[in-house]
């Protein structure tokens, strides 16, 4: 299985850090949305739009694309702006977030904005709408690939586990879901909520295949991607340890940082973090 | 009698001794096969009621395009969602009660927000589901799944007239919900009658001004019949209608029917609040006030029993409708 250059590393790396400025800025715009999730997922969503889908943005249509489904619709932010930098559409748009008349809603919708696959919000629905595409995609012989982001906590949803038995009855091989597992939610840590552990045993018990990875880590990540397809009587599901608020080190691992912006001053603190790669690099802007 | 001779009806519709009898769902089984021979997208989903949704044919006939869910009514209108999503034509189907029922927000923003061709095929709606009870009895499912924008909602009348609704639901562009009942009520349709979706039909017309219309919808469309006929023997004339498509509404033939007559009636086996007449009234009001009498629940559950004991029980028998009418033309001035 091939492995990930050094090289393509690195750019990953840069393109995830660039991914991240654009969303400190897109939130600050807005005014509103969620900090924690997206920063935690930058890696992931880099990595994915950068490296694994089989997709083109100047063709969202095309059918034969690899679908990514994300069922955690309060992250979008982070899929927005890595949709802009990967060329859907102008990065300068993300300032339009969450704005009146705006391609970029609060959560994704579908019909507003070519290249997202499904309307999603309202959580523990994501699961089952790929497990469709999955369906479909075999009853007709394709070979695109359905990848299904999901949330941690969205797994204290019934529907996700009617999806997650519905996926190991028809051992779907061609759908490949992501956790991730940050441990938060709104109200706290998800093991204080609603305890969630063990979800390598709950997942193996509903016949899936289940991969741990740390979600920060792109060779990893890459490597267990890889297994899943490899895999070829069961759904995999990649439980990606990430960190809420990566990358900017006052939110790091904080729920209170799950639904709210960074203020503009906190905004200045983040992008400067940013930019030096938390002190590693002198950034220009200084 | 002033049956509309242009609505094809069957012979002898007011005898019920010599009318076929079947349950609506019954037509849903025929449609459902019927749009698989002609589409091979067509995928039936179902939620462990293969048999009493009568989704069985196509399971049959159709077994690599037959999906079984188990009691799983949330995640099934998700999983159309997504089939659809890849060109798949899914019909879903349960108990009313349950989908749209228990799934309401799912139907709505994975399938309807989400501008998803998904048809929800609902069986047993009504109070006539009978001995099961008032948990079985689904009298709401028209006022949340009409209030959702996007949604065609289709309530056939008969059997044959279920077949139709189904045919042509797989052949529509958006989400629709097809209302079926348990019970066996009589076929007074036929092949020939016409049906469109979004086009009410008049089903009995006097030869004169009607004094009062009635717009009825599903089976009771019978019992509308039956009360248009002890009407006409008064000396009332009497137009009924047989309002299919409660979303989008035929507004003009009902405010056609609200200038001839003056008045209305609705007749709908479903709770009165937020039901077909409520839509009735929502054009009426806006374009054309006439009185309205609605016969249908008044804002209770329903309760275990024979079916035509329980639509005697909640008010919506022939002789309900007699005296609906009656208040209706009363209030005329
Ligand atoms: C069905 C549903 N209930 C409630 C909410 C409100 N809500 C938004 S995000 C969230 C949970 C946040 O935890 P998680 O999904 O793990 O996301 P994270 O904070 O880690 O980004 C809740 C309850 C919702 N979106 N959907
Ligand atoms: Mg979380």
């Amino acid at each position: 299985m091939p492995h990930l250059h050094d090289d393509t590393i690195k750019e990953l790396e840069e393109k995830a850090n660039q991914i991240r400025e654009s969303l400190v800025d897109e939130l600050v715009t807005a005014g509103s949305g969620h900090s924690a999730g997206p920063l935690g997922m930058a890696d992931i969503f880099t990595l994915l739009y950068f490296h694994v889908l089989n997709h083109d943005p100047r063709n969202p249509d095309w059918p034969d694309r690899d679908r990514l489904v994300l069922s955690n619709g309060h992250i979008c932010p982070v899929q927005y702006a890595t949709m802009a930098h990967a060329g859907y559409f102008p990065v300068k748009e993300l300032k339009t977030l969450r704005k009146f008349g705006t391609r970029l809603q609060g959560h994704p919708h579908r019909t507003s904005l070519p290249g997202i696959e499904t309307t999603s919000g309202p959580l523990g629905s994501g699961l089952s709408q790929a497990i469709g595409m999955a369906i479909a995609a075999l009853m007709d012989d394709r070979k695109n690939y359905i990848y299904c982001l999901m949330s941690d906590a969205e797994h204290q949803a019934g529907q996700t586990w009617e999806a997650a038995m519905l996926a190991g009855k028809h051992k779907l091989w061609n759908l490949i879901a992501i956790m991730d597992r940050n441990n938060i939610q709104i109200d706290g840590f998800t093991e204080n909520v609603m305890p969630l552990e063990p979800l390598r045993a709950k997942y193996e018990a509903f016949n899936w295949r289940v991969i741990d990875a740390n979600g920060h880590d792109f060779a990893e990540m890459h490597s267990a991607i890889e297994e899943a397809k490899a895999v070829y009587e069961k759904p995999t599901m990649i439980l990606a340890h990430t960190i809420p608020g990566k990358g900017v080190s006052y939110m790091e691992r904080k729920f209170e940082w799950h639904g709210k912006p960074p203020k503009p001053d906190e905004a200045k603190a983040a992008l400067a973090e940013l930019r030096t790669l938390g002190g590693k690099i002198k950034s220009e802007h200084e | 009698m002033s049956i509309n001779s242009k609505a094809k009806l069957a012979e002898n519709i007011l005898e019920l001794d010599k009318l076929e009898q079947a349950p609506t769902r019954n037509g849903y089984g025929e449609g459902v096969v019927e749009a698989g021979e002609r589409n091979k997208n067509v995928v039936v989903l179902c939620a462990d009621l293969t048999e009493s949704t009568r989704s069985e044919g196509f399971a049959k006939k159709f077994p690599e395009r037959f999906i079984e869910i188990g009691v799983a009514e949330q995640n099934m209108a998700s999983v159309a969602s997504g089939l659809n999503a890849m060109g798949k034509i899914p019909f879903i189907s349960s108990y009313a009660m349950f989908s749209p029922g228990r799934n309401w927000e799912q139907i709505r923003t994975t399938i309807c927000y989400n501008e998803r061709h998904v048809v929800i095929a609902g069986a047993h709606a009504g109070v006539s589901v009978g001995p099961d009870g008032a948990t079985h009895q689904a009298i709401e499912d028209i006022a949340i799944t009409r209030v959702i924008a996007n949604m065609t909602v289709i309530v056939p009348c008969d059997a044959i007239e279920a077949r139709k609704a189904t045919a042509a639901a797989a052949e529509f562009a958006g989400p629709v919900y097809l209302r079926f009942a348990r019970e066996k009520t009589p076929v007074f349709t036929t092949a020939e009658t016409p049906f469109t979706i979004g086009q009410a039909e008049i089903f009995y017309e006097p030869d004169k001004k009607p004094d009062v219309a009635i717009v009825a919808c599903g089976p009771l469309v019978h019992n509308a019949l039956l009360a248009a006929a002890e009407l006409e023997k008064e000396g009332t004339a009497v137009r009924v209608i047989n309002n299919h498509t409660v979303k989008p509404l035929d507004e003009k033939t009902i405010l056609k029917a609200a200038k001839d007559a003056g008045c209305l009636v609705t007749v709908e086996e479903h709770q009165i609040n937020g039901g077909m007449g409520s839509a009735v009234a929502e054009v009426i009001a806006r374009n054309h006030p006439v009185p309205i009498e609605f016969v249908g629940v008044a804002n209770r559950f329903g309760e275990s029993g024979e079916p035509q004991e329980l639509i005697k029980h909640f008010g919506m028998a022939p002789e309900h409708i007699v005296a609906a009418a009656r208040r209706a033309i009363q209030r005329k001035g």
